[in-house]
């Protein structure tokens, strides 16, 4: 009945463990590398780490309602390409035109799983192979890189403000906006109550329908944007870069302590989560002779310690209930 | 206030609802009962908005209404308060309560000081202390109970639907339930209201509507309705048949003294249960009495090695059983039916073939190979041995009524050849009919020299049904009755710990 330590530290930990480990990355940054703790390098990994993070953010609230968007490594690379193409009409378009593709993409993939109560994985499955067949059409199968060619649009993506590049502020504000729109508006609550039980939230007159199709729409619409972002600062369409990318997406969130299965998570984990990533393969870049295609060692090693600890310290109650 | 006029309503293969005319006054407390199987659901979830009717009419406040979801039908002021608990358990106990009506503060946004300070104020007034940020599923089912119920008072319900409310509430939260219910008559808002349990319809209840087989058999006052007369129209069986047959009536039996076949012994887990020890005769049903909470059930699960225990071991025929392993519980002989037959037992979307013959496929197989035929047999029989009213052995078992499954999980578990059977509530939330069967069968198998361990918080079913009755308390045995001394009285003087031992 009462709630044990065992338990507490788990609840504790789900909640801030991404934070505690990052900031435990940090002092040790510090103390091994001298090129770590600059403002540059600092900088340099927060706007770097910005793109993910505002793609996992829509990731974070597909997930807490119970499902999963694989697409949306391929809308980032789409967006990127759209943003890029379009920049020769100016910036309006460049930031338009992915919006509105990735945007429809994730509102024909909520309408198909709130409708026909199909699959998340295998709907968004499908999104992502068309997504990517659209991209590779769009450049003649990855052979044209289509060139940033409006300087205000570059300059979003370059601009930088002490070091922090204008993506990081761009992921502050999404971030702070959807932090308002999941913790303090009836639309959150009604996430967090699809995920936890969805015939229990319908029969308590929650829209579950509009519910998940919003959900899937601002995932959709966020990993374009991410894209333009990217390509933006790229100067670049990129066709390769974001390929595979919802897998890291993913693992941030969940390294943040929301759960696959629903119900429970928040926006601030996802964050640190998205950082950890970020420092843990710029810490991996400063050790001299490691390549850092074992970043991703790393970091699937780091998922895996997580998902265990999570099961360690708060699956306690499962074998008690 | 609402009625039904002529209401159709049919599934594949069968006709649930039959030209079924209802209606609810205002400020009412309407009794729907029925067998499983009768409509009673299906006619809810036509009054809800959950299902759409083929044919006929839904009238609220005299308008025909015809709801397209359970939204619908709650902003229109009908709630429903399901069976099954139908919250999130993950989230709060104050999000909950006001899911979709949360306080607003400023720029419209969700006032949680607000919301968490009324939420505490709402449930005080259902006699709920506890802290109302805590996640619902950490509450006891009773208090979830509560707190759906208040969710749909706190919507300004004009009807509130009740299927089935206190099947998991203890006599005082069912006080607690039957003062709200009356607060709501005086208010003038009405209540259907779904139970097996008589005592509670002739309790609070002002009308009363039978429903067999898809048909209204019978509506009226309930005051004057002899309690046999309601219950051979919800059987279709004529009154004398009732009356010899008996409801609850398990067969006397003179007791046991062969060694017993359950032993066990001292069983403990820190905080849960501490030193139980019981001991059950081939041919004996021994029940385990106590209060939700007081480890009856985990005491089942420790037996059947689902719980790990820090000390204690039980024993089959003398032979000990190897502790903390499902596995081997099993070839020892014992089987538990748990309680949650949602959540631990049937697979809702396998058949009813399949479920009953999951645990036994090993016997049923040489070499690995599944003998289809032995399967055929053995789940033919228990069909028909059981009762089980399926539209066919291929039926997915999600689709039949809550009896029916329990009757399934039963099979299952025969189907093994048991020699000692831990029950776990076998007849919540069946009907008086279905109750009645099950009953008579644990009584047969017990009869054919099985050891039964019976879990009820139905004391009449505990003092009618078992020869011995083990009283938990807090996790430890606070008193053994047998023979005569096996009555309510001392049941509930043992519970409240009364008693001179």
């Amino acid at each position: 009945m009462t709630t044990t330590t065992r338990e507490r530290a788990g609840s504790l930990f789900r909640r801030h463990g991404a934070l505690l480990v990052l900031g435990a990355l940090l002092v040790i940054g510090t103390l091994a590398f001298d090129s770590f703790t600059t403002p540059a390098n600092l900088g340099n990994i927060a706007t770097a780490s910005s793109f993910l993070a505002i793609v996992a953010v829509g990731m974070t609230f597909v997930i807490i309602s119970g499902g999963i968007d694989l697409s949306v490594g391929s809308l980032f690379v789409l967006g990127g390409v759209l943003a890029a193409y379009g920049s020769r009409y100016g910036v309006v378009v460049a930031l338009l035109l992915p919006l509105v593709v990735c945007g429809v993409f994730g509102l024909v993939q909520g309408v198909i799983i709130a409708r026909t109560r199909m699959a998340p994985f295998i709907v968004t499955l499908a999104g992502l192979l068309a997504a990517r067949g659209l991209m590779l059409s769009l450049t003649d199968e990855g052979a044209t890189t289509y060139l940033v060619e409006d300087d205000l649009f570059a300059s979003i993506g370059q601009g930088a403000v002490l070091d922090v590049g204008y993506p990081f502020l761009v992921m502050l504000a999404i971030l702070a906006v959807a932090v308002v729109f999941l913790q303090r508006t009836g639309f959150g609550q009604n996430v967090y109550a699809i995920g936890g039980n969805e015939d229990a939230a319908a029969l308590m007159g929650v829209p579950v329908a509009r519910t998940k199709i919003v959900v899937y729409l601002t995932s959709g619409l966020l990993a374009g944007l991410a894209g333009a972002l990217n390509a933006a600062r790229l100067s670049s369409g990129v066709t390769i870069l974001g390929i595979g990318m919802e897998l890291d997406v993913i693992a941030a969130v969940v390294i943040g302590g929301t759960l696959l299965t629903g119900g429970a998570g928040g926006l601030g984990g996802t964050i640190a989560g998205a950082l950890l990533l970020g420092v843990i393969q710029n810490l991996i870049n400063q050790i001299p002779g490691l390549s850092s295609s074992f970043q991703q060692v790393v970091s699937g090693a780091f998922l895996a310690a997580v998902v265990i600890t999570h099961r360690v310290l708060g699956g306690v109650r499962d074998d008690d209930s | 206030m609402l009625e039904t006029d002529g209401v159709r309503k049919a599934f594949p293969g069968v006709t649930a609802l039959d030209g079924v005319s209802f209606s609810l006054g205002t400020g009412e407390v309407h009794a729907l009962v029925g067998e499983n199987g009768a409509g009673k659901s299906t006619l809810i979830k036509v009054l809800t908005g959950v299902y759409r009717a083929d044919a006929g009419q839904v009238r609220y406040r005299g308008e025909p209404v015809s709801f397209a979801s359970p939204l619908d039908a709650q902003r229109a002021g009908i709630a429903t308060i399901y069976q099954e608990v139908n919250l999130v358990p993950q989230m709060s106990v104050a999000r909950n309560l006001f899911l979709g009506r949360e306080p607003r503060g400023r720029f419209g946004l969700i006032d949680f000081a607000a919301m968490r300070e009324r939420a505490g104020e709402v449930l005080r007034g259902y006699g709920i202390g506890s802290d109302v940020r805590r996640p619902l599923g950490s509450l006891g089912l009773g208090a979830q109970q509560m707190v759906a119920l208040a969710r749909a008072i706190e919507a300004h319900a004009q009807v509130v639907v009740m299927d089935e409310p206190t099947s998991s509430l203890q006599p005082r939260e069912v006080d607690r339930l039957f003062r709200a219910i009356g607060d709501l008559r005086g208010q003038g808002r009405s209540v259907v209201y779904v139970s097996h349990r008589l005592e509670e319809l002739y309790r609070i209840c002002d009308r009363v509507t039978v429903l067999r087989d898809g048909r209204l058999v019978h509506t009226g006052p309930l005051a004057g309705l002899d309690r046999l007369r309601l219950i051979s129209l919800m059987l279709g069986r004529d009154l004398d048949a009732v009356r010899s047959e008996g409801l609850t009536r398990f067969a006397e039996r003179a007791r046991s003294h062969a060694a017993p076949l359950l032993r066990a012994t001292n069983l403990s887990r820190r905080h849960v249960l501490d030193e139980v020890s019981l001991a059950v005769r081939p041919g004996e049903i021994v029940g385990l009495g106590g209060l939700l909470g007081s480890g009856r059930s985990e005491t089942a699960k420790a037996i059947a090695g689902a719980l790990p225990l820090d000390s204690g071991g039980v024993s089959v025929a003398g032979e000990a059983v190897p502790p903390g392993s499902v596995g081997s519980a099993i070839r020892a002989g014992i089987n538990l039916l748990p309680e949650d037959r949602k959540a631990e037992g049937i697979v809702a979307t396998l058949s009813v073939r399949e479920n009953i013959a999951l645990a036994a496929l090993p016997r049923l197989s040489r070499a690995g190979i599944v003998s289809e035929g032995d399967v055929d047999r053995v789940v033919d029989r228990f069909m028909r041995r059981l009762r089980i009213k399926a539209a066919g052995p291929g039926q997915p078992v999600g689709e039949l009524s809550g009896g029916n499954q329990q009757k399934v999980l039963l099979a299952r578990w025969l189907a093994m050849n048991p020699r000692v059977l831990l029950l776990d509530e076998p007849t919540r939330g069946i009907d008086v009919g279905a109750k009645a069967e099950v009953q008579v069968l644990i009584d047969e198998l017990a009869e054919e020299g099985l050891a039964v361990l019976l879990i009820s918080s139905d004391l009449e079913e505990l003092v009618e049904g078992s020869q011995r009755v083990v009283v938990l308390r807090d996790g430890a045995v606070v008193g053994e009755l047998s023979g005569a001394d096996v009555t309510e009285e001392k049941i509930m003087a043992a519970i409240a710990g009364t008693t001179d031992d």
